[in-house]
């Protein structure tokens, strides 16, 4: 920074300086480790100086769940407590939709009641389709049910949908809850803004390790950690809701002379209803991608089959089970978007509601003497597994030279080089480079930032992992931004590329992310690549999204004035559309660049050496201390990346008067 | 003269940083002046009188919308007093304060201001279940208030299916289903179309001929204050600069913003057959008599149909004589002489 000081008294932009800045900066990222060595202080951060924020938070939680106590009652009995509160409800859901009511436990349980018959599960939902909405909608929820069935995933999925019928409205009723409370007293938001924040940047992985500390390896503390991850949603949407309430509304409310209770129930919640249900599909999709995560601490279910056959890589019955997953979020997001559009006008007498109990009451009564409504017969399934299997080996048989050429070609010149020069770039200059960036784009509280955030995870000790974060999250970005952009670019052009790109994207989204490394391994095998592949496939969605959407958004009258000059449609887009819409597409690439660490994170799965590994190893010894830190730490790259990328996305709009 | 049902004397509401220093007193010049400030309503005092249609006039920013919040107490206001009935509302507790709006206040929103979820009748029913009133007797009160603007037939209805007109219909029946002595209305015509605005100032007219309530009308529109009014209130920069009559401000402006603002007036509705005359006592040789409140536009066609003046009579009395020189002069903007 020193070397900056004359620009300032200059005045203005210092336009020629600049380069001559970068190049400097630069220069001293690469020159000190060849001068200095790689052992040198100022290269890597030496040992004795890691502050070891690990063991006090390990101290404090170890403080927290064996000593802490409340007069009355003790902090952990507080956690079983809540922990037996919630087993309740899940217990009778899971009684319900999978297990049947019995009495007694183990091998001596006795069957009272068998669970809801298949006929009955799959035929609410039906009949809530054609209820909410139309012929369509219920086919395709019928559709969605019978491969469940069809594919003997039956079993698992009502595992899960019962942990989800009981995470979703607990998540929503006590995030509703918190979001009235914030939006009613300023210094509660104050306060929430910033944690929620935080706890979207935290990779989830990293909440699992305190809630594994707390609550033990358990279907309940898997919901928990559900709630957890989907609640916030809800906190968001309801005070965004509230406050979208019309001003002329609330004053209407207290002209009429509510109470202040009567205001909330009668007035505000219920003209915040829209955006209220727009919060609970949310929730319900959160909770759906916490399936496969949630299984690593005790949910069963279709996630622990995805869990189990990627750990055997027995990707044909990984492929079912994520698609059974993905299914049942495309059924519940449809339908619970339809329940949302239907207008407070849209009444309906109580046919729907006798039709759906007189379902329930005959499949339940006939259930026990006809096997078939009861339980979906095995000789009516099947299964692709063996098939996906078959079709792998023949794809290592016949590709297995093609592919591992690319790999290792992609391995020995890319990849491996760009690992080291990452790990092995010197600290002091890297927060310097960033403190210089943040300064350039945002000024000084923005560099202070970025060296802040740099410094938290250089004084922690996880460099190492960070920058090998950083480079399989960089290159999957890259890679992402290489393809996708001219898909977006292709698709603002041309409306039928468009319609398809679109669908095409809308249902990589609703995929689990774990899914994504089922084909990767299929094809390159455990390791980097295939972690940079799932990477690329899952992260490569917001470019698409972001360049398409920028494109077609530039203002229909500049691209009328340029055609106008006799712009041929190349010139338009390379002088007109692109330099508009770069604002936006920066923002994709910032999406961008958080899903891919949210799935560099998960690929710790597929053996990669980062801050993901690290986590995924605090969860399976319970180590609390390293997998905050690790977490923390995904956290400050998210952050550092995403405070850049704004401030620039930013500047470039002031510079367009976009803004 | 009526007693005075709403009044308020000294009411000040600031913004700005500076603004939470001068709760419960006037600011000084010298904070006025320091930029610290931005004064909504402006040392403002008014006298409403009970059954009259008293309208806050004035442009968009000059703070109407402010005064009438401050009023109701919708927004609390710096510094000053409102009284309702002799009673300061800016005293009151809170649970008073409920009370005086669920039985003696009513208020109509520019945007409607009707909730999404509830229909027709919901909506109107809203402010008598509030207060607890069982199910059947509001529905049924909410059912004369909704036949009483026209809306029979619709209860059933929900806003979104109701066009601007209809969904103001329901705003102002709801806001009358708690018969309120004294009636807020916000700019309620200002977000319809022309046509409709016409006809629902007209269905306004006919409810206060019926209603008699106490009305405080809002309106960035100076046509509208001419046809409903009988008093109007002139702000401009959260200040009343003027209160009178259409005729008063038209003819006698206290200040060049307000004679701007009146100078494209159409005169024939506004001046009276009294402000044209010509004072006189003799009754000779006149064509016939005109009362003398009446409007110019209802009887310039006859004075100039007529080659005599004719008589301006007031309880019976002759006080002046109206030519064909007078109506031209007053018509094409000559002040007449003051006797």
């Amino acid at each position: 920074m020193r070397e900056l000081a004359p620009a300032r008294p200059l005045g203005g932009p210092a336009v020629p300086l600049a380069p001559l800045l970068w190049a400097g900066a630069v220069l001293a990222l690469v020159a000190p480790p060849l001068l200095l060595g790689d052992k040198h202080w100022a290269i890597s951060w030496p040992k004795p100086w890691i502050v070891p924020l690990k063991a006090w938070i390990t101290a404090f939680m170890t403080w927290l769940r064996d000593d802490l106590s409340f007069g009355l009652f003790t902090f952990q009995e507080a956690t079983r407590f809540l922990s037996w509160l919630l087993g309740q409800p899940l217990a009778l859901a899971g009684a319900l939709l999978a297990d049947g009511f019995t009495r007694g436990s183990g091998s001596d349980a006795v069957l009272l009641w068998p669970p809801l018959p298949w006929l009955a599960v799959a035929g609410l939902p039906v009949l809530a389709a054609l209820w909410a909405g139309d012929r369509r909608l219920a086919l395709l929820v019928a559709v969605c049910f019978a491969y469940l069935a069809l594919f003997g995933q039956w079993a698992s999925a009502m595992t899960t949908l019962a942990s989800i019928a009981v995470a979703v409205p607990i998540g929503v009723a006590v995030g509703l809850l918190i979001g009235i409370a914030a939006f009613r007293r300023p210094w509660l938001e104050r306060v929430l803004t910033p944690l929620l924040d935080l706890m979207q940047t935290v990779p989830i992985f990293a909440y699992l390790v305190p809630i594994l500390w707390f609550f033990g390896f358990s279907p309940v503390a898997a919901m928990i950690g559900t709630i957890v991850f989907a609640m916030p949603a809800m906190i968001r949407n309801t005070l965004l809701a509230l406050r979208r309430v019309p001003v002329e509304t609330v004053e209407f409310g207290r002209m009429a002379g509510c109470t202040r209770r009567q205001l909330l129930w009668k007035v505000q919640v219920p003209s915040a209803a829209p955006g209220l249900m727009l919060g609970v599909n949310q929730v319900i999709m959160l909770s759906l991608n916490m399936v496969i995560i949630a299984s690593m601490i005790g949910a069963g279910g279709l996630g622990f089959d995805v869990l189990r056959a990627l750990r055997r890589l027995d990707l044909g019955a990984g492929l079912e089970a994520a698609v059974a997953i993905t299914l049942l979020a495309i059924a519940l997001d449809r339908l619970s978007q339809a329940v949302a559009a239907r207008g407070p006008g849209e009444r309906s007498g109580p046919g729907w509601l006798l039709i759906a109990a007189a379902l329930v009451a005959a499949a339940w009564l006939v259930g026990p003497v006809a096997p078939a409504v009861q339980r979906w017969p095995d000789a009516w399934t099947l299964t692709t597994g063996t098939a996906v299997n078959e079709a792998m080996i023949w794809l290592n048989l016949h590709a297995f030279d093609t592919v591992e050429a690319a790999k290792g070609w992609l391995l020995v010149n890319v990849m491996v080089p760009l690992k080291r020069l990452l790990v092995g770039l010197p600290w002091l200059g890297v927060v310097a480079a960033l403190a210089l960036a943040g300064w350039r784009l945002g000024g000084w509280r923005l560099a202070a930032t970025a060296a802040g955030l740099t410094l938290f995870i250089v004084v922690t000790g996880q460099w190492e992992y960070a920058m090998v974060t950083v480079y399989l999250c960089g290159l999957g970005v890259l890679l992402a931004g290489l393809f996708g952009m001219p898909v977006g670019i292709w698709a603002s052009r041309s409306e039928p590329v468009h319609r398809v790109v679109q669908a095409v994207i809308d249902t990589l989204q609703t995929l689990p992310s774990f899914a994504y490394l089922i084909p990767a391994v299929m094809l390159f095998r455990v390791g980097d690549v295939a972690a940079l592949m799932a990477i690329v496939a899952y992260a490569v969605v917001p470019v698409i999204r972001y360049t398409d959407h920028g494109i077609r958004h530039v203002e229909a009258t500049v691209v009328e004035a340029a055609r106008a000059m006799g712009c041929t449609r190349g010139q338009i887009l390379r002088k007109v559309q692109l330099p508009l819409a770069l604002p936006e597409i920066l923002l994709g690439v910032n999406q961008t660049i958080m899903f891919a660490l949210a799935m560099v994170v998960i690929t710790a799965l597929v053996g990669t050496r980062d801050l993901g590994q690290e986590v995924y190893i605090a969860l399976s010894k319970a180590d609390v201390g390293r997998g905050l830190v690790a977490g923390f730490c995904v956290a400050c790259l998210a952050m550092i990346a995403d405070r850049l990328i704004a401030a620039g996305s930013e500047r470039l709009k002031a510079r367009l008067g976009l803004a | 003269m009526r007693p005075v049902k709403l009044a308020c004397r000294g009411l000040w509401k600031l913004f700005g940083p500076e603004a939470p220093r001068w709760r419960g007193r006037a600011p000084d010049a010298t904070a006025l002046a320091s930029g610290g400030l931005i004064v909504a309503v402006r040392d403002v005092g008014l006298e409403i009188r009970a059954g009259e249609i008293f309208v806050i006039m004035g442009l968009s920013g000059s703070g109407k919308s402010t005064l009438v919040r401050c009023l109701s107490r919708l927004v609390e206001p710096s510094a000053g007093a409102v009284l309702f009935e002799g009673r300061d509302i800016l005293a009151m507790r809170e649970a008073e304060l409920i009370e005086l709006r669920r039985h003696k206040f009513g208020m109509v929103f520019q945007n409607f201001a009707l909730l999404p979820h509830r229909d027709v009748l919901g909506n109107v029913a809203f402010p008598l279940e509030i207060q607890g009133v069982p199910r059947e007797r509001r529905e049924a009160r909410a059912r004369e208030v909704i036949a009483l603007v026209g809306l029979q037939g619709r209860e059933r209805h929900y806003p979104r299916e109701l066009s601007g007109g209809q969904q103001q219909r329901v705003g102002i029946a709801r806001s009358l289903a708690v018969e309120p002595e004294l009636w807020f209305l916000d700019e309620p015509f200002s977000a319809l179309d022309p046509l409709i605005r016409r006809e629902l100032q007209d269905e306004f007219l006919r409810l206060q001929s019926v209603l008699h309530k106490t009305i405080v009308f809002i309106t960035h529109d100076f046509d509208e204050a001419i046809r409903l009014a009988d008093r109007i209130a002139i702000m401009q920069d959260g200040a009343v600069i003027q209160v009178g009559t259409a005729e008063e401000l038209v003819t006698a402006p206290a200040t060049p913003y307000v004679a701007e603002f009146t100078r494209d007036v159409p005169r024939a509705k506004v001046l009276s057959a009294r402000r044209v005359m010509r004072p006189a006592v003799a009754s000779n040789g006149l064509a016939g008599e005109v009362p003398a409140d009446a409007r110019l536009a209802s009887i310039a066609a006859r004075v100039l149909a007529s080659d005599r003046p004719l008589a301006v009579v007031e309880d019976g009395r002759v006080i002046g004589v109206l030519g064909r020189d007078e109506v031209v002069a007053a018509l094409i903007g000559r002040e007449p002489v003051d006797a």
